[in-house]
């Protein structure tokens, strides 16, 4: 018999209207609207047929992004909430890791606040007696056990909250993103106290956005979006699915500020329409320092750039790319009038806007000797070597004197993503060698070795 | 409902602990501590038996000593009113409880209750001790009795509105407020400081539809008047009447239960 079963589970929460909120008791009862303001206006699905079980003795991991229904769910089987519809049935005692410290008065101490924590989840006052020392142990207490708790810092609140927690030794635990409590020896204890939890078989429900964690922990992963189960299964496979997803939203959403970066661009001011004298002043004035970065554009448009696509690995335009792939930046070009002085330049700029790379066609050689009517520019970078961030581009095509024909500074954004957790800008291509007197444990997965990602 | 009612039952341990935090938390911090459970009736006492004997002497001449009938009536009031307006808001206060742990929220309303009640018995020996001072102690064996019997009535009838209102504050707020103004005219309305006897014949209808009016009226009668406890036929009415209303206000509660998390 599993110890968790969820089965087409729906809740609906009722979203009342502005007026209910102001409602009072006075004009319900002269309004007569008593039984209609107790009921609801707007209904709200936080999670919508969700089924699944967990078989005693499974840790199941919850993901899923910022109001997906995790929470909900968590409540649903801890039975804090009832389903609309549905059914939750879970099998002996559960714990809920929920708000860790809820109920705890500040002012008594907290060995008193220990024993009525304890009762509340279900202990008897000798369980609580017994299990005590453990209590205070785990949560590293000794010495302020006695004070009044509203002299414990966040830290120590929480790790005594946890602390009773774990050891009311329930049949199922449910934990809500509650491992960034304390610091990284407390994690680790948590963790620890966690794989204690699973030897000994029992079920374990977490919600987290900690996703190695779920890879590495979990038997298997439910992944929640907008209230319903998107994925579910081997851990790996489901949150190799989110994180796509993940990275396809982020695309639409960088898509969506680069459309209105390009609206911007399309409305500011054109160039001037006699293109022949070169002293023309441009129509908005390049910044003074051109290393102080702010975006913008400028230039006579003499020649102009029409169009920027980054173009990723499949040959379609991304705003999304993995370190080590290659970006393509291709622009569209139009000259007014064919001219010989022209030197198209490209840069690469972090999220801060600092400079990465700015290279150009004059730098690198290449001898001007004609553009006229439309063309294409392209600039391949083989590898993006990368680490994961936002980063922004800056394209130009000006005059071998400097002077801009066409400048887009900082108009256009992509991101990296990367399996690595390295940090800095660059990534160089690498590989570590290690003689045989230092071994490491075989890795449980090549992709989480630190070469480029997959 | 029934279910859940025996569940209560369970909880025994758990309200115990709470009430006991509650009474020790109330007056953590403060230098009289536990004192100011006897200090506050006594407080109250004196601030009413001046009004009425040094300030309005005339009203009340004729009952004496005046300062202790008051306070026959007055410490069960206390004991009512604070734990009616304690529990408007105790569900609200008790949210991250009923939000993020799985927790019987009667529970709350009920420590409230008792919590007072505990202060309501520490200020008994108070009583007890004026009454021998006065050499008012005629009390009579069946009065002795059932005076307990006072004390459960006015628990049940008190924990039944304690549970409807907590219940119903969590959806109109405003609760809260009208219940102190409304407290107040109840307290005007019960014989605390007059006798039911000074309140004219054509009005004392009125007095005998307030529940607390019988409270008190048995709490004189068994405390400071002489003779018998006349008023017991009230009483068990009352007692009937407090039992359906604790039924009543545990039905409303556990019909709003479910609401509770999601609007606290």
């Amino acid at each position: 018999m599993p110890a968790i079963e969820v089965d087409h589970v729906t809740k609906v929460y009722r979203r009342y209207a502005r007026r209910r909120q102001f409602a009072t008791l006075k004009s319900a009862l002269l309004g007569g609207t008593l039984v209609r303001d107790l009921r609801s206006d707007e209904k709200f699905a936080a999670v919508r047929d969700v089924s699944f079980s967990v078989p005693a003795g499974c840790t199941l991991g919850v993901i899923g992004r910022n109001g997906s229904g995790k929470s909900t769910l968590l409540k649903l089987v801890a039975g804090i909430t009832k389903p609309t519809e549905g059914q939750v049935r879970v099998d002996g005692r559960v714990s809920a890791l929920i708000e860790l410290g809820a109920g705890f008065h500040p002012e008594i101490s907290g060995r008193e606040n220990v024993f009525i924590n304890g009762i509340m989840l279900g202990l008897a006052k000798r369980d609580v007696a017994k299990r005590f020392d453990a209590i205070v142990e785990f949560a590293e207490m000794q010495e302020f056990i006695d004070a009044p708790v509203k002299t414990y810092s966040s830290g120590m609140y929480m790790r005594l909250g946890f602390a009773v927690a774990i050891h009311v030794d329930p049949a199922v635990l449910l934990v809500d993103e509650v491992l960034a409590v304390g610091d990284e020896a407390f994690t680790h204890k948590c963790l620890d106290k966690f794989a204690e939890f699973r030897r000994r078989g029992k079920t374990i429900l977490l919600v987290t956005h900690n996703l190695p964690l779920v890879e590495r922990f979990c038997d298997e992963a439910l992944w929640l979006d907008a209230g319903r189960a998107r994925g579910t299964g081997d851990p790996r496979r489901v949150v190799d699915e989110y994180v796509t997803d993940v990275a396809k939203s982020e695309e639409r959403h960088l898509a969506a500020e680069d459309a209105r970066a390009r609206q911007a661009v399309a409305t500011m001011p054109a160039s001037p329409p006699e293109p022949s004298p070169p002293q023309a002043t441009a129509p908005e004035e390049a910044p003074p320092n051109m290393f102080q970065a702010t975006e913008g554009r400028w230039g006579t448009r003499e020649v102009e750039i029409t169009d920027v696509a980054l173009i990723g690995e499949n040959g379609e335009p991304a705003h999304v790319f993995r370190s080590g792939e290659r970006l393509e930046v291709r622009m569209k070009v139009r000259a007014r009038q064919p001219t010989s002085d022209f030197v198209f330049g490209v840069g690469l700029f972090t999220a801060e806007a600092v400079l990465i790379y700015g290279t150009n066609t004059r730098f690198e050689d290449y001898e001007p000797q004609e553009l006229s009517g439309e063309g294409e520019v392209r600039v391949l970078i083989d590898r993006l070597d990368l680490v994961e961030g936002s980063y922004k581009l800056d394209v130009a095509v000006h005059k071998v004197d400097g002077s801009a024909y066409d400048y887009h500074r900082l108009l256009y954004s992509f991101r990296v993503k990367s399996h690595t957790k390295d940090v800095g800008i660059y990534r160089p291509v690498h590989t570590w060698s290690f003689s045989p007197s230092v071994r490491f444990k075989p890795l449980p997965s090549p992709a989480s070795g630190t070469g480029p990602a997959r | 409902m029934f279910q859940n009612l025996s569940q209560l039952v369970r909880y025994r341990a758990l309200i115990q602990s709470l009430v006991a935090r509650e009474l020790k938390a109330r007056y953590r911090g403060s230098i009289l501590g536990f004192f100011w459970s006897f200090i506050n009736p006594l407080l109250l006492l004196l601030i009413y038996s001046l009004v009425f004997s040094v300030v309005l002497p005339t009203a009340r001449s004729d009952v004496r000593p005046y300062g202790l009938f008051l306070f026959c009536g007055l410490l069960p009031w206390t004991w009512f009113h604070s734990s009616l307006l304690e529990s408007s808001n105790v569900l609200i206060s008790g949210g991250t409880l009923i939000k993020k742990v799985l927790f019987p929220a009667e529970v709350l309303p009920i420590v409230t209750v008792l919590a007072n009640m505990v202060h309501f018995l520490l200020g008994l020996p108070i009583l007890g001790l004026f009454l021998i001072y006065y050499r008012h102690a005629s009390i009579s064996l069946v009065e002795a009795l059932s005076f307990p019997l006072v004390i459960l009535v006015q628990l049940l009838l008190t924990v039944g509105l304690a549970l409807i209102v907590s219940a119903l504050t969590v959806h109109f707020r405003d609760i809260k407020d009208l219940l102190g103004n409304l407290l107040t005219f109840l307290f005007f309305a019960t014989p605390i400081i007059y006798r039911i006897q000074d309140m004219p014949e054509s009005y004392r209808w009125a007095l005998n539809l307030n529940p607390f009016t019988h409270l008190a009226v048995s709490y004189q009668e068994i405390l400071f008047f002489e003779g018998p406890f006349g008023h017991w036929k009230w009483l068990v009415a009352l007692f009937v009447a407090a039992a359906g209303l604790f039924l009543a206000g545990y039905f409303v509660f556990d019909r709003l239960r479910d609401s509770f998390a999601e609007e606290v």
